[in-house]
């Protein structure tokens, strides 16, 4: 330091500068600085997440399938999601077999389902096919496929990415859908009325 | 009068930098002399930006955010509002023709190495620029509310969801605002829209413009105009931006606008490239369109996620595809910038590169069949072959010598 700045009066002088202080409190001042923007980034943030309406709107279906023909489709919609409900046809159930060693997960050991529909035809009467039909790659829902004629054993294809399902919407090997389509809790009311949305009681 | 003008002016100076900052950008900015076609893209990119940004103004007079008004609004402005077909019409294929000139821009930027040292922050910000452009075209269009809206932004804010340990779930919660794409996520998408991204892209423009007037513009011989100047300190091949280039630039609007008002005129569906006609059926959240394809300007990355038959595995890729190109100035190691001066393999490289890009791009809209499923696999490798061979071939070729000045004859 050279002693003219310490006698000018117009400059100041940096002969006596407690840094460890200075730094100290830049320090102290950013991390209060940086909870401050923390917290009041979180009710930002948190006000993009679905609201308390939203979180509401999730009431159970009533499905009526007593006019559903064998090998038909029909759409009901459940939390804003298309559910399927399929009435499969012996040639359909028969294929189901046939795919197995072209599946990814042929057991479901992966995939989401309620654990009552963890079997070889995903449904609790092996008949009916209750699926949520959106896609497990991007979300798409894949289009229904019936009709059983030379490799094609019949079933679900998505549009979006080319994504093969089998009748019981277990995914094939080879396609971006990592997942077998998931399957919605749900519960017979009688032979004729499924509730779609909510477990039966045991 | 002009005493008066003159006495303002001073007035001003002396409070804000105006002829300091008119000076500096415009009438003493050196731009090399030797521009040619492929320069007026960037003037043409900032004269979209303020068509996009002044038909938008007069769109959300008019338009509602809305699931339930949305595409009834947008109708209503297409049949009911007093010329509100043409300004819809000249957003639609400002969004469009954003991309085409960006891309013609960029392709610049690759053949004359613009990105190479010290020019690495202009290519930075101009890809995030490219990146804002993606996200503010993306919400855009959802903002219809037609089935192409409606599960273009299923898929894209469901490659999300791809991101493991829980968190692709929780941020595709986040980002739509409700277990599926409703109301409130439309009604977001257009706060994101008109707002958020649009002050973003301004102040990245202002970068990138500010950036570029600091070391100077490149040229397509790629010669450093700086190392040669005058006794006033002034570069030999350089030429005063205004009124040199702005002269050159307003001829390049005039043409560019006649393309334009051509498409809004006669073609503003753009045979269903520029607005898909699935897009004028109201979204349903229950039905997936048969075949549904991005926006052409998407169409090469959604090529490359398509590509690979693995949920994680395409949404790596494509983003890797995206993210690879800010590396750029690392990748080639090349000290010579231009296309004129550089080997016969780089140039077939580059030659590849594009083919593979505008070839993905037609295999995105195509459905996922044979042959073009192959083409995609191929073509993506080709993709990224590009980079891989450029940091190779960028080391070991052979270069022609670089002239010390811009090879250029007046005429």
């Amino acid at each position: 330091m050279s002693s003219e700045n310490v006698v000018n009066a117009g400059s100041f002088s940096t002969a006596n500068i407690d840094k460890g202080r200075r730094r100290f409190l830049i320090a102290t001042t950013s991390v209060v600085g940086a909870v401050g923007v923390v917290g009041l980034a979180t009710p930002f943030i948190s006000s993009m997440l679905p609201s308390a309406k939203a979180k509401a709107a999730g009431a159970p279906v009533e499905a009526d399938i007593s006019k559903l023909e064998p090998g038909q489709l029909v759409t009901y919609e459940w939390r804003g999601k298309p559910v399927w409900i399929v009435r499969r046809t012996d040639d359909a159930l028969k294929s189901l077999s046939s795919v197995v060693d072209k599946l990814r997960d042929p057991e479901s050991d992966e995939s989401l389902q309620p654990e009552y529909t963890k079997n070889t035809w995903r449904s609790i009467n092996k008949e009916y096919l209750v699926l949520i039909g959106v896609c497990t790659h991007l979300g798409c829902s894949p289009t229904y496929m019936p009709e059983i004629e030379g490799d094609w054993r019949g079933g679900f294809f998505c549009p979006c990415h080319g994504s093969k399902f089998d009748f019981a919407g277990r995914v094939y090997k080879g396609v971006p859908a990592p997942l077998n389509l998931e399957v919605p809790p749900h519960h017979f009311l009688s032979d004729n009325r499924i509730l779609i949305g909510e477990d039966g009681v045991a | 009068m002009s005493k008066i003008l003159e006495n303002t002016l001073q007035w001003v100076d002396a409070r804000f930098p105006l002829t300091k900052m008119w000076e500096e950008h415009l009438s003493k900015y050196y731009a090399p002399k030797n521009f040619n076609f492929w320069y007026y893209f960037g003037s043409l990119a900032l004269l979209v930006l303020v068509i996009q940004i002044v038909t938008g103004i007069f769109l959300t007079m008019n338009y509602k955010p809305d699931g339930e008004l949305a595409f009834r609004s947008v109708e209503y402005i297409m049949r009911d509002v007093e010329w509100g077909w043409l300004i819809r019409y000249m957003h639609s294929t400002g969004a469009s023709m954003f991309f085409v000139v960006v891309y013609l821009h960029m392709f610049r930027g690759l053949m004359y190495g613009s990105y190479q040292k010290p020019r690495e922050l202009i290519w930075i910000f101009g890809m995030l620029i490219y990146l804002a452009l993606m996200a503010e075209a993306f919400m855009g269009y959802l903002l219809p509310w037609g089935q192409m809206s409606y599960w273009g932004a299923q898929v894209i804010i469901s490659l999300f969801g791809a991101i493991p340990f829980g968190i692709g779930d929780a941020l595709t919660l986040w980002l739509k605002g409700d277990y599926i794409i409703s109301d409130a996520t439309l009604n977001r998408f257009f706060a994101l829209h008109v707002i958020a991204v649009p002050l973003i892209l301004l102040m990245l423009v202002v970068a990138h413009i500010l950036a570029l007037h600091e070391v100077g513009s490149n040229n397509p011989d790629g010669v450093e105009i700086k190392k040669k100047k005058d006794e006033n300190g002034i570069p030999l091949d350089g030429i005063p931006f205004h009124p040199y280039y702005t002269v050159k630039d307003i001829f390049g609007v005039a043409i560019f606008l006649i393309v334009f008002f051509a498409i809004v005129f006669f073609a503003p569906e753009m045979y269903g490239y520029f607005l898909e006609y699935v897009n004028y059926v109201p979204a349903d959240p229950l039905k997936t369109p048969e075949h549904i394809a991005p926006v052409w300007y998407f169409t090469p990355y959604y090529a490359i996620l398509r590509a690979i038959p693995d949920k994680l595995g395409g949404v790596i890729a494509m983003g890797a595809a995206i993210v690879v190109l800010f590396f750029l100035p690392w990748i080639d190691r090349s000290n010579v910038r231009s296309i004129r001066f550089r080997s016969w393999m780089y140039k077939l490289n580059l030659a590849v590169f594009v083919v593979a890009f505008v070839l993905l791009g037609v295999v995105g809209i195509k459905p996922p069949d044979e042959p073009w499923k192959t083409i995609g696999i191929v073509c993506t490798i080709l993709y990224f072959g590009f980079f891989v061979a450029l940091w190779l071939i960028s080391k070991y070729e052979n270069t022609k010598p670089v002239p010390e000045r811009v090879e250029y004859d007046a005429h």
